[in-house]
C-alpha cells in the first residue's frame, strides 16, 4: 500500500480555467486528477443537447483535454476521476477511447464507466409505487411539475468509482456523481478503506469538499488579506496529499501563485455549508466541527481529527424541470443625478408594462453601483455617483409577456431620462428557466452500473 | 464601544436553493467568543431585514473559530429562478461584515482595536 496518495483538482466547475488540469499534470508529481464538471442544472442542459444530437450530452471539453494529457497520464500512471459523462457517459467514454486510439495508446488504457444515476425513464413507475420524490426545500409533491421534468439523476457516491478503479480503470467517467466522491474513491481504492470506516469516509469527503471548487481554497475568492495574495495570474490549483490514517495535507505545486493558508482553507470549509455537524453525502455523514488545521510548512496545511457517522439510507436526486421564462434588461445612466435618472427610468418602464397589461410572477429592479449586491444594507448612495446601471429582470410562465418586456428596454433611450447609454447589446435574450428540484430516494431503488472498456 | 465586523472577521457565502449560507470566521482565535456573543441569529435576521424573508439559523464551529448562518428565503427563489445579480448569495459575506457590534474597552485594548475605530 502507498504511504501517500496525491489527488489534484483540475476544474472547480464546467468552464473553469481550461489550462488548470494540464498544469496539474505537468507542474509536479500527482497520482490522481479529479475533475468536477456538474453543477445543479448542468444535467438538464446536457439532456437538451442530447435530444438534438444523440452523440452529445456530456462535457465536451473533457475530450480535447484528455487528448492533451493522456500521453503523460499513461506514462506516469496518473489516474483520472471525472463526472464528465453527464447524460451520455458511454458516448463520452467512446470519444475518449477514440482519442486514445489516435494517440497510439491501444492496449495501454482501460476506461471505467459508472452509470445507473439516470432515473428519468422510471420516474412514473417510482411515483406509482409511492416513492414520492417530494421537494426537499418546499415539501411539494413531484406531481405538480411532472409534465415539465427534463432530467432526473441520483447523486452516486464513491462506491461504484472504487469498483471501477479496483477493476483497473485508469480513467473513470461518471454521470451524476458527487464531487466529493471523485476524491474519496481514489483514497478508498489505494488504502483499502472499508466503506463503513466512517471517520475515514468523512476525511476523504472533507478532502474532496476542500478541493472541489478548485482554486477557491488556494487564494481565489479569498477575502483574508486579499491584497497580499501572491501571483493569482498563475494561481496553483489544490492538491491533497492523503495518508492511510485519513489525515491529509492541502498544498499546490511549487512555483505556482496563490496561497494555501489556514484562513483560505477555512473559507472553503464553510462554503455552501448547511448544518456543519451533518454534511450528508451518499458515503457518510461528515462532521465539520471535528476538523483540525495546522501548518506543516509554506503552502502546506495539515487537516486531521475528522470524524464521521454512518451514511443515511437515501440518495439525493437532482431533478430539473421547466419553470417559465425570464429576461434581464440593462441601461447605464451617467452623472449628474445618475441614480435619480435610473430610478425615473424604472418608474416609466413599469408604467408602460402596466399599461400593456403584462403579468409577471416577479419584476426585480436593481441599481448596479448603488444597491445590487448589498441592497438596503448599502445605505443611501452618494448623490454624486458617476454612473448607475439600471437592471430590470422579469419572470413569467408566459413567454409572450417576457418577449414583450425585452422590447421595452432600448426605447427608453429616446423616450426616457437623459444621460443614458449601454444598450449596444440589443434586446435582452428570453431565457427558458430550468429549475432544480432536490429530492431523496431510498438507496435500495438504485443500482449503480460499472463497466470497463479497454482501448 | 462599537466596531464593525469587518475588523474582526472574514467570511465566505454561498447558496443552497433559496437559502444563503454565510460562514463567518474570526480573524484571530481570541475574537471568536465575541462573535458567539454578539452575532446571534436574531441580530443577523435584523441586519438582513428586507433581504432575508425566512428564518436565520446559526451553527457554531469552535474548531475553526467560525459561525455558520443559514438565511432562508433570501435569494429571490434561488438558483435559476432568481432574477438577482447575486442569485448565488456570493456577496452576503461582505454584507454581514457591515454589521456593527459592541465590544468592551478591555476587549478593544487587548485586540489593539482601540486606535482604529
Amino acid at each position: 500500500m502507498k504511504e501517500k496518495v496525491r489527488i489534484a483538482a483540475g476544474q472547480g466547475f464546467w468552464g473553469d480555467l481550461p489550462d488548470a488540469p494540464v498544469r496539474q499534470v505537468e507542474g509536479g508529481p500527482i497520482d490522481y486528477l479529479m475533475l468536477d464538471y456538474l453543477a445543479e442544472v448542468t444535467m438538464s442542459i446536457m439532456q437538451k443537447q442530447r435530444s438534438r444530437d444523440p452523440a452529445a450530452g456530456y462535457a465536451k471539453d473533457f475530450v480535447p483535454l484528455m487528448k492533451q494529457i493522456l500521453p503523460a497520464c499513461v506514462e506516469r500512471n496518473i489516474r483520472v476521476t471525472a463526472n464528465a459523462g453527464g447524460v451520455n457517459v458511454e458516448g463520452c467514454a467512446k470519444a475518449v477511447r477514440d482519442v486514445a486510439l489516435e494517440l497510439g495508446l491501444a492496449g495501454k488504457l482501460r476506461i471505467g464507466i459508472v452509470t445507473g444515476d439516470d432515473i428519468m425513464a422510471k420516474l412514473d413507475e417510482l411515483l406509482s409505487r409511492g416513492v414520492e420524490l417530494r421537494n426537499m426545500d418546499t415539501d411539494a409533491a413531484l406531481s405538480t411539475v411532472r409534465e415539465r421534468i427534463q432530467s432526473a439523476n441520483v447523486y452516486l457516491g464513491a462506491a461504484p468509482m472504487v469498483e471501477a478503479l479496483n477493476r483497473g480503470a485508469q480513467i473513470v467517467i461518471t454521470g451524476r456523481a458527487t464531487d466529493t466522491g471523485l476524491t474519496l474513491a481514489p483514497l478508498m481504492h489505494e488504502f483499502g478503506w472499508s466503506p463503513d470506516d466512517w471517520n475515514r469516509m468523512a476525511a476523504g469527503t472533507i478532502a474532496g469538499h476542500i478541493i472541489e471548487c478548485g482554486a477557491q481554497c488556494t487564494g481565489g475568492n479569498c477575502q483574508y488579506e486579499w491584497r497580499s495574495i501572491p501571483n493569482l495570474a498563475n494561481v496553483g490549483f489544490p492538491i491533497v496529499e492523503a495518508a492511510p490514517d485519513g489525515t491529509f495535507v492541502v498544498t499546490k505545486h511549487e512555483g505556482t501563485g496563490g496561497w494555501v493558508i489556514i484562513p483560505s482553507i477555512k473559507e472553503q470549509l464553510v462554503y455552501e455549508m448547511g448544518d456543519p455537524h451533518s454534511y450528508i453525502t451518499p458515503d457518510c455523514v461528515a462532521d465539520f466541527t471535528t476538523v483540525c488545521l495546522e501548518y506543516e510548512g509554506r503552502d502546506r496545511v495539515r487537516v486531521f481529527g475528522i470524524e464521521g457517522r454512518p451514511a443515511t439510507d437515501t440518495f439525493k436526486v437532482s431533478i430539473s424541470y421547466s419553470a417559465g421564462y425570464k429576461a434581464v434588461g440593462t441601461l447605464v445612466y451617467s452623472w449628474p443625478e445618475a441614480h435619480d435618472k435610473a430610478r425615473a427610468a424604472d418608474r416609466i418602464l413599469r408604467a408602460r408594462l402596466d399599461r400593456l397589461g403584462l403579468k409577471f410572477d416577479q419584476i426585480l429592479t436593481e441599481f448596479v453601483g448603488a444597491n445590487a449586491t448589498h441592497g438596503p444594507l448599502a445605505g443611501e448612495p452618494s448623490p454624486d455617483l458617476p454612473e448607475v446601471q439600471l437592471r430590470v429582470g422579469v419572470r413569467s410562465e408566459d413567454r409572450a409577456a417576457v418577449e414583450r418586456f425585452t422590447k421595452e428596454i432600448a426605447p427608453l433611450v429616446l423616450t426616457g431620462p437623459p444621460g443614458v447609454t449601454g444598450f449596444a447589446g440589443g434586446r435582452p435574450k428570453v431565457e427558458e428557466i430550468v429549475a432544480y428540484w432536490p429530492a431523496l430516494i431510498p438507496k435500495e431503488e438504485i443500482s449503480p452500473i460499472v463497466d470497463v472498456i479497454d482501448v | 464601544m462599537k466596531v464593525q465586523l469587518l475588523k474582526l472577521a472574514h467570511a465566505r457565502s454561498g447558496d443552497k436553493g433559496d437559502t444563503a449560507n454565510i460562514g463567518l470566521i474570526a480573524l484571530r482565535e481570541e475574537i471568536y467568543p465575541i462573535l458567539v456573543r454578539e452575532v446571534t441569529a436574531d441580530r443577523v435576521k435584523q441586519h438582513f431585514k428586507g433581504i432575508c424573508k425566512g428564518d436565520v439559523e446559526r451553527f457554531e464551529l469552535p474548531n475553526l473559530g467560525a459561525l455558520n448562518f443559514l438565511l432562508h428565503e433570501s435569494l429571490g427563489g434561488g438558483g435559476t429562478l432568481s432574477l438577482m445579480t447575486d442569485a448565488q448569495g456570493k456577496t452576503f459575506s461582505t454584507a454581514l461584515l457591515r454589521m456593527m457590534v459592541e465590544i468592551s474597552e478591555t476587549e478593544a485594548q487587548s485586540l489593539n482595536l482601540d486606535q482604529e475605530v
